[in-house]
């Protein structure tokens, strides 16, 4: 963790008697500001957590997570495997990316097939947008969305604020410049969503042709220039650029991209001399950050993947509690459903 | 790189910049200022030191060149925005020397070199060779138009930001219009970015193939016809993808009345589009095709004379910006074929001018506007530091006879390639000197 930013203390917390009720967690559109603030809160609880030497709350004994990534993904998989296992829980990586789905079998049926084995929590990845919402209506555990195509990644949104709210003390009326290729970017829509409900300016800096149509209307400022994108921001959250998107199709080569959206140290001079440089991973060095800044005293990118574990035990411990509280009627339809 | 083209012919050095010239006693014709009528110009240290109606206030720099005009006209010297040339590639057909000395005889002191030579001009340092090779062979400003896409194939966008920083002027797609709607959405959105004038030319590849213009002298030539849709099609798809993007976008050869109307309505919709045009399609129709003349076969094709006389109302009426030669030199390898296998292009840098005056003098477009489209046109689309008389301006103009009557003749024109569409034409206009920053580049052989 990076000890050269101050860390203020927090200022907005949940508010007292505040319920989480929703049985999965599919994406942050449709929570509240105070459902937000509430995993933010258990969150920083969990890091106390991990950050000791027996790290175990076996608050899932017994209980089994399935971790089900149809999108090849090492961080985010063995993010949401070490939470698990920090709770207790009997945690088994389903590699779908390389089995029954090559082989032709429908997504609903290697669903129906995963929920025959009783799961109670299942964290899911799959690279079409809405997929981890038709799963969670055909099973009877919570499901946690680890990112679906272009959609949403609530988790890593989730983590992001987490992670911005220890340095800064408050997200409210911070400028966040999110730069890159934001139309391909479930982290980006799912930060604008987060860190827009906590009331940050959000800035989405990159080419046109990275720029989602209508994204205008999501209450951000867009810009085209990374250096009017950067001036005066708080926080600098660099996308991951796909290479294979960078021969032509959207961006015409990857030293061109580099040169006017690339973050260099010089660029990063723009932004407030204490904004925070975050990645969510994995990155491309030299293509949209310069190594010197990836690993320079501004950046949180390590911070970001602790803080990953910590909010994914936070969001397991508070489903599963939904779950035995058997508030939802959700997932009562969905046992129904699946008669 | 050097195995491409011949040495540079060498050019004497200036020693001290040029001498200050003052023209006095000449018409000053300059549509960037309005200004029309007899008075004199100063060019000095590179730049116009005095430009205004009537006599120099004052005296004169000591040592500077005195020249009477007499009444003949000084105009900024013309940009000509639509050139081929054979460097790198096809040195054979054209260098940056001759078209330089065709320009300066013709009185074009701006040039705008397309990039679809060989190799194509699609990366940053293909412009820088462009312009360290054109500006070490001629006196003429040559500026370079970038591919949109990579090797011009239509498929992936070049290096859109980076070619703006080694210095093109403009972006370019062509001879046919980008087959692909995506490619061509996504080239604009990021050319917009960079604030690029993207240049198409808007022939269909498919609907466009033909040799001559379709209709009646086709038929009866039995030569496959090119129909004016092939140009309308893709214009009025793209003005669909401006409007989407707000790229700005310059149909760079249009030669319809129907293309005329999309732009019309393009730019009432206040959509940043402007047009361009070939010489050619205003001063010629498809029967001068006559008897199977390849010279005339050009692209977009000569059309028939109600589609000429509707471009010669729309250069009039400013829906056309743009005037140009479409100089594309080539040689006999390719134009002495039969007619449908000979190549397109001809020359015309050398006689755009004159050529361009033919409207002048007989009475079909306001001198004004045929300048403007000359000048002031070109040099605000592509945001060029010419085609004015501004004091303080780079010191480019030329001197010129608007009435002096000449025949052309292949033999006596600057230009390798002898494809001129005007052979044994008899026009009026002819330039007596042109000035590139001041320097006298080109004095005509008076009487020779």
């Amino acid at each position: 963790m990076s000890d050269t930013i101050a860390s203020p203390p927090v200022k907005h917390r949940t508010p007292a008697g505040h319920r989480f009720k929703h049985p999965h967690l599919l994406s942050i559109e449709g929570l509240s500001r105070e459902d937000i603030l509430y995993l933010l809160d258990r969150g920083e609880a969990a890091v106390r957590l991990s950050r000791e030497q027996k790290k175990r709350e076996p608050v899932l004994k017994g209980r089994t997570q399935i971790n089900l990534f149809f999108e090849a993904s090492t961080r985010t998989q063995g993010s949401f495997e070490l939470a698990g296992k920090r709770l207790g829980a009997d945690v088994l990586n389903m590699a779908v990316a390389h089995s029954s789905v090559n082989k032709g079998e429908t997504l609903l049926d290697t669903i129906g097939t995963l929920n025959a084995m009783q799961p109670d929590l299942l964290c899911v990845r799959h690279n079409q947008a809405g997929a981890i919402g038709l799963i969670a209506r055909k099973v009877n555990c919570a499901v946690i969305n680890a990112g679906d195509g272009a959609h949403e990644h609530p988790t890593q949104a989730l983590l992001d604020a987490m992670t911005i709210r220890r340095h800064k003390g408050d997200i409210n009326e911070l400028t966040v410049a999110i730069c890159g290729d934001v139309l391909h970017s479930r982290v980006a829509r799912s930060n604008i969503i987060t860190l827009g409900q906590l009331g940050a300016q959000i800035r989405l800096v990159g080419p046109s042709t990275l720029m989602p149509s209508g994204v205008g209307d999501m209450g951000v400022d867009v810009f085209t220039d990374m250096d009017a994108g950067l001036a005066g921001a708080d926080v600098v959250m660099m996308l991951r650029v796909q290479r294979e998107r960078m021969e032509g199709s959207f961006v015409p080569s990857e030293r061109e991209y580099f040169h006017f959206f690339g973050l260099t140290r010089e660029r990063l001079l723009a932004a407030k001399p204490d904004a925070m440089v975050m990645h969510p991973g994995p990155m491309n060095r030299g293509v949209e950050i310069a190594s010197d800044v990836a690993d320079g005293p501004q950046s949180v990118i390590r911070e970001q993947v602790e803080m990953g574990v910590a909010l994914r035990i936070a969001v397991m411990q508070t489903l599963i509690e939904v779950q035995d509280r058997g508030t939802s009627a959700t997932i009562q339809k969905a046992v129904g459903g699946l008669a | 790189m050097n195995d491409l083209n011949p040495d540079p012919p060498a050019r004497p050095a200036s020693i001290g910049g040029p001498q200050p010239v003052l023209i006095e006693n000449a018409r000053l014709l300059d549509p960037s200022n309005g200004l029309d009528g007899l008075g004199h110009i100063l060019l000095q240290g590179g730049r116009i030191a005095a430009c205004d109606l009537g006599p120099l206030p004052g005296e004169p720099p000591s040592d500077c060149d005195r020249i009477n005009a007499k009444g003949l006209a000084v105009l900024p010297g013309l940009i000509d925005s639509h050139v081929r040339i054979g460097e790198p590639g096809a040195a054979h057909r054209e260098t940056f020397a001759s078209v330089g000395a065709a320009a300066l005889a013709g009185g074009v002191t701006s040039v705008i070199a397309l990039p679809d030579t060989d190799p194509v001009i699609d990366a940053p340092a293909m412009v820088d060779y462009v312009r360290s090779r054109a500006s070490a062979s001629t006196d003429v400003r040559i500026y370079t138009a970038a591919a949109l896409t990579k090797g011009l194939a239509g498929r992936e966008m070049s290096e859109i930001g980076l070619l703006k920083e080694a210095g093109c002027c403009a972006l370019y797609h062509g001879p046919y219009a980008m087959q692909n709607p995506v490619v061509m959405k996504r080239s604009l959105t990021y050319a917009k970015d960079f604030g690029s004038p993207v240049i198409c030319d808007t022939q269909d590849e498919a609907l466009g193939t033909g040799a001559m213009n379709s209709g009646l002298n086709a038929t009866r030539l039995g030569v496959s016809g090119s129909p004016v849709e092939a140009e309308i099609i893709p214009l009025e798809r793209d003005m669909r993808l401006v409007a989407m993007t707000g790229a700005r976008y310059h149909a760079a050869q249009i030669s319809t009345a129907g293309a005329l109307d999309v732009i019309r309505r393009a730019k009432a919709q206040g959509l940043p589009v402007t047009a361009g045009a070939s010489i050619n399609n205003l001063t010629l129709n498809e029967t001068d095709v006559g008897d199977y003349r390849t010279f005339m076969r050009l692209l977009p094709p000569l059309r028939t004379e109600d589609d000429r006389l509707a471009m010669v109302e729309g250069l009039s009426d400013g829906t056309i910006d743009v005037l140009h030669s479409a100089h594309n030199p080539q040689d006999v390898d390719v134009k002495r074929h039969p007619f449908s296998q000979a190549g397109h292009g001809a020359i015309g840098i050398e006689t755009l001018l004159a050529a361009a005056l033919r409207l002048h003098h007989n009475g079909t477009a306001p001198l004004n506007r045929i300048v403007e489209a000359l000048t002031a046109g070109p040099a605000k689309l592509f945001g060029l530091n010419a085609g004015t008389l501004g004091v303080g301006m780079p010191a480019d103009c030329i001197l010129v006879d608007l009435d002096a009557p000449f025949v052309v003749d292949p033999e006596v024109l600057h230009s390798l390639s002898k494809n001129t569409t005007l052979e044994g034409a008899r026009l009026e206009g002819q330039v007596i000197q042109s000035f590139v920053a001041g320097k006298a580049s080109w004095h005509a052989k008076l009487g020779g």
